[in-house]
């Protein structure tokens, strides 16, 4: 079977007033539809800029991306994007954030009343309903997450691309949105590549975790199966061997293999007195 | 049964009237009220005493007395010149009608009335001539500040212009602005009059540059959150200026378009005085030089009408900013 998505020898060069600064180097990544992978590493070492080489946001200087055997030049809504902080737009109502980007998608094949029926399902499906006739001001970061990621679903994308989209969330929340995540990919088999810091959450999440090497010149250092049955379950999960496995691999791979060393600035008596005094 | 909910300001008033007034709403009361008036009456006092120390060539400075005793007068002579237009008007209907009756074949000529403009007739002319000023300012000033904010080019090739214009005081317009439209608005038939353009104008070129600075600030400020996600759905550029865009920079906007109307004012009463163009602006300039020992009165009235009418002006503006804007929290006093 031929993969869905392709990156090949992706490279990324930046031009800085000191010269060039090489992010990605020789990335190589084939996932299959259906597949959910994570992309795991250290702040820095260039995981938001594979996800938006592919979300055509940013254009790779070396290599490139096919998707469904097309090149990816451009962004565009079969490479639907949830936003770190939902990105919703604030004037909207969560209805009208998702029905703007139905109607720009489908405003061609779905007659009015399916495109409502389809705003209406999609809010469903991410359990927002209740609220669908609010403004992102009105409701939690957890629900704006929801809408959002209502929104980039509701396009049908062929790949879904998530920046750390549960990041900024509390732990409660995050578990809740996670099972939420896991429903849905179960329901529609979307294919997701999702960024992440949290190694539970890219073993519980992942069919693979790709994990990224530190920059300058990152690239992927190594690709773990997660041969964990499907539906999860986090509580049944945590005495599981393989799933216990799998996270010390990504555990070692980080702080082991990977280890950031930045050695903390020595104080000097003038300088804690001055973090003191702001503090 | 019908309930009636009082505004939340209201509340220290119905407590005061039923006589259940609590610790908080004593305060509020204070506030909104008390303090307020007791600042206006100290004001009055201070006028009073300053005013019986200036003596003027047209008088002793007029008091709060003498100016509230203008004030009557000006309604007065409103009044009477309103019943003035009226009589002549009824004079006119029974002469031509008598004269039909003489004359059948007679084609009936009618005539405006022409009394000097009163007061409140000056109070109006300003209020259209500001309206008008303050529109066609948003109409260039809005597109403008859009396409600068969007593009760096445009932005590069206008801001020496804008730095250059934007200081430039009313005065230095008006004859520059009276000569062209003196120029260029020749017909026999004139829809509005030339002075009245000429105000307008004015108005306009001095008024637009806060509009154009905050809209172009506001489009500049869209979120790249947003915009990353407008890329993704691919709105062509109409879509993106008229759904992300434009609500983006509607907070800021609006702010740019308080100071315009707020400069507007302004600009208008003194292009009114020097030009001698109808409005309060020449209300006033006539007084100065009619100088009668009411004068300086008069044009107190005029100071306080124009400042009243200034602030009702803003308050208009913030209540429609309060009705369009999505963020609540942009909209401040």
């Amino acid at each position: 079977m031929k993969a869905l998505l392709e990156l090949s020898n992706v490279g990324m060069k930046f031009d800085t007033p000191k010269g060039t600064f090489e992010a990605l180097k020789d990335v190589n990544l084939k996932i299959d539809a259906g597949e959910f992978v994570s992309l795991i590493g250290h702040s820095g070492c260039g995981k938001s800029t594979v996800l938006n080489i592919v979300a055509g946001l940013l254009q790779a200087t070396d290599g490139g991306v096919i998707l469904d055997k097309q090149e990816v030049t451009e962004p565009g809504p079969e490479r639907a994007v949830v936003f770190q902080n939902h990105s919703l737009l604030p004037w909207l109502t969560s209805f009208e954030n998702v029905e703007l980007a139905v109607k720009q998608v489908f405003k061609k094949t779905k007659s009015k009343a399916e495109i409502r029926d389809w705003v209406e399902h999609n809010l469903e499906l991410v359990h927002m309903a209740h609220a669908m006739h609010k403004k992102p001001d009105e409701i939690s970061g957890g629900m704006k997450q929801r809408v959002g990621i209502a929104r980039a679903l509701a396009m049908q994308p062929q790949v879904l691309l998530m920046d750390e989209p549960f990041g900024a969330l509390d732990a409660l929340t995050r578990a809740h949105l996670q099972d939420s995540l896991m429903e849905i990919h179960a329901q529609l088999g979307t294919t997701v590549i999702m960024i992440t810091h949290d190694v539970d959450e890219a073993v519980l999440l992942s069919d693979r975790i790709v994990m990224m090497t530190n920059g300058p010149s990152a690239t992927i250092g190594e690709i773990l199966d997660v041969n964990v049955p499907r539906p999860r379950d986090r509580l049944a999960l945590a005495d599981d061997p393989t799933f216990v496995r799998c996270r010390q691999q990504v555990l070692q791979f980080l702080y082991e293999k990977q280890r950031k060393v930045e050695p903390l600035p020595k104080r000097t008596d003038a300088a804690t007195g001055a973090v003191r005094k702001r503090a | 049964m019908v309930t009636l909910t009082f505004p939340t300001w209201m509340e220290p008033y119905r407590a005061l009237a039923t006589g259940k007034m609590t610790g908080d709403q004593w305060q509020a009361l204070l506030r909104q009220l008390i303090w307020p008036v007791m600042g206006i009456a100290i004001f009055l006092l201070l006028w009073q005493l300053a005013a019986q120390r200036i003596d003027t060539s047209l008088g002793q400075f007029p008091g709060p007395v003498d100016v509230w005793e203008q004030a009557g007068s000006l309604v007065d002579e409103h009044q009477a010149s309103r019943a003035k237009e009226v009589a002549f008007h009824e004079r006119q209907e029974k002469y031509i009608a008598a004269r039909l009756q003489q004359q059948p074949e007679w084609e009936p000529v009618y005539r405006d009335y022409t009394g000097a403009p009163t007061f409140f007739d000056q109070i109006g002319t300003s209020l259209i001539t500001v309206m008008s000023g303050f529109l066609l300012a948003s109409l260039i000033a809005i597109p403008l500040g859009i396409v600068i904010g969007l593009s760096s080019t445009a932005y590069a090739a206008m801001n020496p212009l804008i730095q250059l214009f934007k200081p430039v005081s009313p005065l230095a317009w008006l004859p520059l602005v009276t000569m062209v439209v003196s120029a260029v608005y020749v017909t026999d038939d004139p829809m509005v009059a030339k002075s009245f353009l000429t105000s307008m104008f004015t108005v306009s070129l001095c008024c637009l540059w806060p509009t154009l600075m905050n809209t172009s600030v506001g489009v500049t400020s869209v979120s790249q959150d947003l915009v990353n996600v407008s890329k993704v759905l691919r709105l062509n550029a109409l879509s993106h200026v008229r759904k992300i865009v434009l609500p983006s920079a509607l907070p800021m906007m609006f702010t740019g378009l308080r100071l315009s109307l707020g400069i507007a004012w302004m600009v208008l009463i003194a292009a009114e005085m020097l030009a001698q163009n109808p409005g309060l602006g020449k209300f006033v300039w006539d007084e100065f030089q009619n100088g009668s020992s009411q004068s300086l009165g008069r044009i107190m009235v005029a100071v306080i009408v124009i400042g009243l009418i200034g602030f009702l002006l803003d308050r208009l503006m913030l209540m429609l900013q309060r009705a369009l804007v999505w963020d609540k929290s942009s909209v401040q006093r």
